[in-house]
């Protein structure tokens, strides 16, 4: 029997970091970057959210205090993706390098960092713990709802997470209506369609880069955190983050770059990740062709939408393309 | 008009081909800078006198005849994926996939030495398992090229995509495999027959691989810089419509190339496979159908240069390696080591391609 009440609650805590990054993706390819960073920025991400509240753990001592146990953390998570936002965009925007290189760099780069720091901060800070195990800052995390267990399978499946699950969906949401509803989105997108008419038009082409891409980091590497302190509970441990950082990078292909639709494709992608574990008889070796799924399905969307040719399913027009006002 | 008209205060302009020996003083100066800032990070995390973080650099890379050999292997399978990659990029075609195809042609060599180990002599199952990695290698580009060239589907996403599909085979694969049930490793495929081994010359498995790469790297020189095929993919390159317009059958070569490409790329992971490690794990490409790229790139599609960029960091690499051990440190030291040289590089081909001019405080421009 597939038991449903606990599948769609571990989908869901599977799909959020991919939602975090795919929505941060989405704004910066909207803008006509393709930051191939964003598997490296989520590293980063988590890993700064780590060193804050590892340092936060260790010198406090006593209880700690809720509201610095989650602010400290997500300060240095959305400070460290910021630098790496910037990094990205002083490279592409103002120095005009190619984006694929500068991403992939950025990506060898933030994985290393992240593991780097996961191995090494014990012995750097001479601490004399075994492993990072943050559970308390952790708890704070991943406390539900108050009322989620009064509720039964209705709270199991809407309240039984921890609140930056909420913030996902929120972020996802504003994103999704700050791109198609405001005046903002609509030179967003002019930017990343055809910024030669957008710089025509009279619209800061670099700045709206550089925030689109500063933006977008900062909210993917939020995905990082997320995946430390709720799904880890806490316990930071190298390279068990994998692919999920082009796994939302996939996603957004697979969403046709509308955040809205990734709150369920995520949510969907992250069911995938975990269905060999509620297919009884599923052996060892199969769960790792489930795992190959999201994969396939994003290169079928990706054939079939260039087959198929629909305007608005294409990815924006300038995409991955460095803009130069004198050029021509 | 009386509003003020305010100029910017920088000026960008496109340069013309800059001298030969200029775009290298301004490398070689961003490789110094890149360095410099490596030792002050190292002497952050390490305490150790920014002079004898060099020492140690080298020291690891070249310090023992064991490690020269390692970085010389290292240097080969690094380069080697390098060039595979280089004439796709020359066409402008973004193949993300190095790393997948690698990894195809790995198991491909893997499939056919653990079935056929003791079916087939070994010479003649070495020669077997390098056409089926050739194969699969070139297959797994040849998809995402059918579709560029029939439907223009974007390769940057298709090739990166196809990456992930390769290692989930292979982790599905390596649980059918492994040895024993339960470890998650296959471990050394045919150790007691050495069955599809390549053979040692003298008692060093390196100096075949280090030979096969040597000649990749003089035919794909030739290639690129000599043959007609290496001429019609830098028309393409340049631009499809004069390419198309002088009779160059685009969609052709956009497939041809990657199948050269992929095929490489398999190639790399049969010497892989055959005639260093003897197994397969889902890292054994290890990022570097990334690097690859990377070197590919910096070296802006010049053979001769793709050899030092690859030294360059597969020396950083090696040297960083030994700081890690020394220090009790992460492995991973390495990569933050290559990031910074990479963005350094990077950004330092903006003064190569482009000159800045200050405005002065007359309002006229500096020539």
């Amino acid at each position: 029997m597939f038991d449903l009440v606990a599948f769609i609650p571990r989908a869901i805590v599977q799909g959020m970091p991919l939602l975090f990054g795919c929505t941060g993706e989405t704004i910066s390819e909207k803008a006509g970057s393709l930051n191939l960073g964003i598997p490296g920025v989520m590293y980063v991400g988590g890993i700064c959210g780590v060193i804050g509240s590892f340092l936060y753990e260790q010198n406090c001592s006593g209880e700690l205090n809720a509201f610095l146990a989650i602010f400290i953390p997500m300060l240095s998570c959305i400070l460290g993706s910021l630098l790496m936002g910037l990094l990205f965009s002083v490279l592409t925007v103002t120095l005009r390098a190619n984006q694929n290189v500068v991403g992939l760099a950025m990506t060898t780069f933030g994985v290393g960092f992240g593991n780097f720091f996961g191995g090494s901060l014990m012995k750097l800070t001479g601490s004399s713990v075994p492993s990072i195990a943050l559970s308390k800052t952790s708890h704070f995390f991943s406390r539900s709802l108050p009322f989620a267990g009064d509720l039964g399978w209705f709270g199991k499946i809407f309240f039984s997470y921890g609140f930056l699950t909420y913030l996902a969906v929120a972020i996802a949401i504003v994103t999704g209506y700050v791109l198609t509803h405001t005046r903002t989105g609509l030179n967003l997108r002019a930017v990343g369609e055809n910024p030669a008419t957008a710089d025509a038009a009279g619209i800061n082409v670099n700045r709206y880069k550089y925030v689109a891409i500063c933006a977008g980091c900062m909210i993917a590497g939020l995905g990082g955190l997320f995946y430390v302190m709720d799904y880890a509970s806490g316990v930071w441990s190298n390279d068990a983050f994998g692919d999920r950082g082009w796994l939302a990078i996939a996603l957004v292909i697979f969403t046709l770059w509308k955040p809205n639709i990734a709150i369920f494709g995520s949510i969907l992608f992250g069911g995938l990740y975990i269905l060999n574990l509620f297919i009884p008889g599923a052996g060892m070796a199969v769960k790792e062709l489930y795992k190959m799924l999201p994969y396939l399905v994003t290169i079928i969307v990706l054939v079939f939408t260039s087959v198929r040719k629909r305007r608005e399913d294409q990815p924006p027009e300038s995409l991955g393309l460095p803009y130069f006002r004198e050029d021509r | 008009m009386s509003k003020k008209h305010s100029e910017p205060l920088l000026h960008i302009t496109k340069r013309k081909d800059l001298p030969f020996t200029k775009t290298w003083a301004i490398r070689i100066g961003a490789i110094i800078a890149a360095l410099i800032v490596c030792a002050i990070v190292t002497t952050a995390l390490t305490g150790l006198n920014p002079l004898s973080v060099f020492g140690t650099l080298v020291y690891g890379a070249v310090g023992t005849e064991r490690k020269a050999w390692i970085l010389l292997k290292e240097l080969a399978v690094l380069l080697s994926i390098s060039l595979a990659l280089t004439p796709a990029f020359k066409m402008k075609f973004w193949n993300l996939g190095g790393e997948g195809q690698v990894l195809m042609g790995a198991w491909a060599t893997a499939l056919c030495m653990i079935y056929m180990g003791d079916l087939i002599p070994s010479g003649l199952l070495i020669i077997v398992c390098l056409a089926a990695a050739v194969i699969c290698g070139a297959l797994w580009a040849l998809i995402p090229a059918f579709f560029k060239a029939k439907w223009n589907t974007n390769e940057t996403l298709f090739t990166l995509m196809m990456n992930y599909v390769a290692i989930q085979l292979v982790a599905y694969f390596v649980i059918i495999w492994e040895v024993p049930k339960g470890s998650g490793k296959v471990g050394i495929i045919n150790q007691s027959t050495n069955a599809g081994w390549l053979p040692y010359i003298g008692t060093n498995s390196y100096i075949l691989v280090i030979l096969f790469v040597a000649v990749i790297t003089a035919g794909m020189f030739i290639y690129l810089k000599y043959s007609k095929h290496g001429y019609e993919i830098s028309v393409v390159g340049e631009s499809q419509r004069t390419a198309s317009y002088v009779g160059i059958k685009v969609d052709r070569v956009i497939m041809r190339t990657l199948i050269l490409s992929g095929a490489i790329c398999g190639f790399t992971g049969w010497m892989m496979v055959s005639g260093i490690d003897h197994t397969i794990t889902t890292t054994l490409a290890g990022g570097r159908g990334f690097l690859g790229i990377m070197v590919s790139w910096l070296a802006q599609f010049n053979v001769v240069a793709m050899i030092f960029a690859s030294l360059l960091i597969v020396f950083l690499s090696q040297g960083a390696g030994e700081i890690s051990t020394i220090f009790g440190l992460n492995q991973s030291f390495a990569d933050i080591l290559t990031g910074i040289i990479l963005f350094f590089i990077i950004g330092c081909e903006f003064f190569i391609n482009y000159k800045v001019h200050i405005r002065k405080k007359s309002g006229k421009e500096e020539a």
